[in-house]
């Protein structure tokens, strides 16, 4: 039933740092932010990435869309490994595949109006269109994009839009190509609450009736939910956890998982909050802890999440947790440990007070 | 007597283009120790009227109408200029602010002074009040980095070597140097993390009952409200559509505006629903739609919204609704 479209395996993306005048006689410093990342997108469905700022959820965005050169790894897209192809052969993946981005105001150039930038990837993808052609694609797409009346929009400019409305052009735009697949970047939070809702639902509607996969990249728990068929969860370059919506957010079993659900606000005023259990800040991603890369803050870990990095275990069908005690995690709702005040990690140390 | 009064608030903003309709005719009252979440969407005129109460208006900012009673005296009043703006320098104000009356501002990144140590910043803070020596000051500043969680030795830093959460952390530091009895925080996690979102949410709470100080939340998102507030007041086009207790607000809202605004907030707990879109964009406050500033977008909607301004209705329930329906759309009828 669900068949991939695009096979992420192994992927990593690191950025060299330069720095100072030696920079040439110093050992090279890199930033790892993706590394060794694989998941599998199904046709016609949302894979949510979530994660906090850092974590690497948009390069891995960027890479599968190409905006990127992965420094290792396969996107298999249509059994052909997009990953490694030189630039000027992209062209027929660029077709299939579309972004959406988070702000739209930067996303859509200010002296373009509506016509032309939505028209604007079919002077790439379709140049033997007519002007009427053109034209009626154009239209076709603002109105599948929920855009009343798209005849009156095409001359105007961004800023004579509303917020709302130019995502929705800049959704019209990533439409117009026919695309299979789209990789949205946190798509709606620049966007007002009484407008976000709408947006995600056009975009849920567009992937039933076009069968459009979207990889969703959103720092919001609740967002990735209400719009994913499967989450992963990334820290620091790795994706932690990963399964279909309902069993991960219902049986969160990573550490990591379990304290960033905890976190997340219920907009219920009986709600009790329960104590997150994590410990001082993400450190920086230069210098990775050795192990685990949460070890630092977990308030589980055990000797060997210091010393070695754990494999991924499939722990129930389909959910895949990156831990040493995933088999013990799973399902197991005991209370988190007590975290001794003097070992409550860098910056926590001093919440003791 | 309630420690902050705001009686029939109206701040208009002078542009090229005419008015900005920015607060009209907003009620409230603060007990001390109560924390009210004042909730709307970008442009309603929340934070306005935030940094109304403390007076740190723009120029341009006029006040029409109102009074805003602190601890049973008027302070907007005899601020307001014969050409109906404030004088942000008289000096009674001056001496009531940061004292009693502190800010929790908008992204820390930018509040700090780039170019001057944390740690002196808050000093000048303490010493622009205070009779008291530096080196006293900086002990109340080390005392104040306790009750945060920010480790001592990171008083003589700059800003920038600080991370985003604990710029926001010295922010609230700052803001506690007096001990003020009300704290206007105005959206003080909106650029952090989740977690670090949750942190600094229960430091304030904490921080709060300790010193039973009162404080006005500003935020755009419900859930925030939900969990750390007492009151909440729901402002929509500069208007507060609904005001009341938490729980009656969020168990049983009877403003059109404050259900579509539920609505549309997805939930990690409980059913995934499909969310309830508002149709529409929201008004221009320099032309505000008449009679109800809603009635454009909202279903309930009749041939009277468009006309008249709604009265506030008095819900058996206890909040109050600026609406024509507001029994009817509390029952779920009337539509």
């Amino acid at each position: 039933m669900a068949e991939p479209i695009l096979n992420i395996s192994n992927l990593k993306k690191y950025y060299e740092i330069k720095q100072g005048l030696l920079a040439f006689r110093a050992q090279p410093i890199f930033v790892k932010a993706v590394d060794d990342v694989t998941f599998t997108i199904n046709k016609g469905e949302i894979y949510g990435l979530v994660g906090e700022s850092g974590c690497g959820k948009t390069t891995t965005g960027r890479c599968i869309a190409r905006l990127e050169d992965p420094t290792d790894g396969s996107i298999l897209f249509r059994d052909k490994d997009i990953a490694k192809i030189p630039k000027k052969e992209l062209r027929g993946f660029r077709k299939n595949v579309q972004m959406i981005f988070q702000d739209p105001y930067e996303s859509l150039n200010p002296r373009f109006t509506v016509f032309q930038a939505v028209a604007d990837p079919l002077t790439v993808h379709a140049r033997e269109q007519s002007l009427e052609e053109r034209l009626d694609a154009v239209v076709g797409a603002l109105e599948d994009a929920g855009l009343k009346n798209p005849q009156d929009l095409l001359g105007r400019f961004p800023h004579e839009l509303s917020g709302g409305q130019r995502q929705r052009v800049a959704i019209a735009r990533a439409l117009v190509v026919d695309p299979k697949f789209i990789v949205a970047d946190e798509p709606v939070s620049m966007l007002d609450v009484s407008i976000r809702a709408g947006v995600m639902n056009l975009m849920l509607d567009i992937k039933e009736k076009f069968q459009i996969a979207y990889l969703f990249v959103t720092h919001d728990v609740a967002i990735a939910r209400y719009m994913s068929d499967n989450l992963g969860v990334m820290y620091l370059g790795n994706i932690v956890e990963s399964a279909e919506t309902d069993q991960l957010i219902n049986n969160p079993t990573h550490p990591y998982t379990r304290a960033l659900l905890s976190a997340v606000p219920i907009p219920d005023p009986d709600y009790e909050w329960v104590d997150v259990p994590i410990k001082g800040d993400i450190p920086s991603p230069i210098n990775l802890p050795k192990g685990c890369r949460f070890h630092p803050r977990c308030v589980w870990a055990k000797d060997i999440c210091k010393e070695t990095s754990p494999e991924t275990v499939e722990v129930a069908r389909g959910h895949f947790v990156k831990c040493h005690f995933a088999s013990e995690m799973y399902g197991n709702e005991e209370p988190p440990p007590e975290v001794p005040e003097f070992d409550s990690g860098d910056e926590a140390e001093h919440d003791a007070g | 007597m309630a420690l902050l009064e705001v009686k029939d608030l109206t701040l208009h903003f002078k542009v090229n283009e005419g008015w900005v309709y920015a607060v009209e005719d907003v009620n409230f009252t603060l007990e001390s120790g109560e924390t009210l979440g004042l909730v709307g969407e970008s442009g309603c005129g929340k934070t306005t009227l935030g940094y109304g109460i403390s007076q740190l208006l723009p120029d341009n900012a006029h006040v029409k109408a109102g009074r805003v009673i602190f601890k049973g005296q008027d302070i907007l009043t005899p601020s307001v200029k014969k050409n109906g703006t404030l004088d942000a320098y008289r000096p009674e104000i001056r001496k009531l602010r940061w004292k009693e009356i502190s800010m929790i501002f908008q992204g820390a990144m930018n509040a700090f002074n780039p170019v001057q140590k944390v740690g002196d910043q808050i000093v000048e803070a303490i010493r622009t009040h205070e009779k008291i020596t530096a080196q006293e000051a900086e002990d109340r500043v080390a005392e104040l980095y306790k009750l945060v969680g920010i480790p001592k030795d990171r008083i003589d830093n700059y800003p920038h070597e600080y991370s985003g959460g604990m710029r926001q952390r010295a922010m609230i530091a700052m803001a506690l140097v007096h001990n003020p009895s009300l704290i206007i925080a105005d959206e003080p996690t909106t650029a952090l993390d989740v977690i670090m979102q949750r942190r600094i949410l229960t430091e304030i709470e904490n921080i709060q009952k300790k010193f039973s100080m009162a404080m006005i939340i500003i935020t755009h998102d419900v859930s925030v409200v939900a969990n750390v507030a007492d009151k909440i007041a729901v402002m929509y086009a500069g208007r507060i559509m609904e005001y009341g207790d938490v729980m009656d607000v969020f168990k049983r809202p009877a403003n059109p505006y404050t259900k579509a605004l539920f609505g549309g907030f997805p939930n990690l707990k409980g059913e995934r629903k499909r969310l309830a879109s508002i149709p529409g964009n929201p008004p221009s406050l320099v032309e505000p739609p008449s009679g109800c500033r809603f009635h454009p977008r909202c279903k309930y909607a009749k041939e009277i919204c468009k006309k008249e301004k709604p009265p506030v209705m008095t819900l058996p329930s206890g909040q109050l609704s600026l609406c024509h329906f507001a029994a009817e759309v509390q029952s779920g009828g009337g539509a």
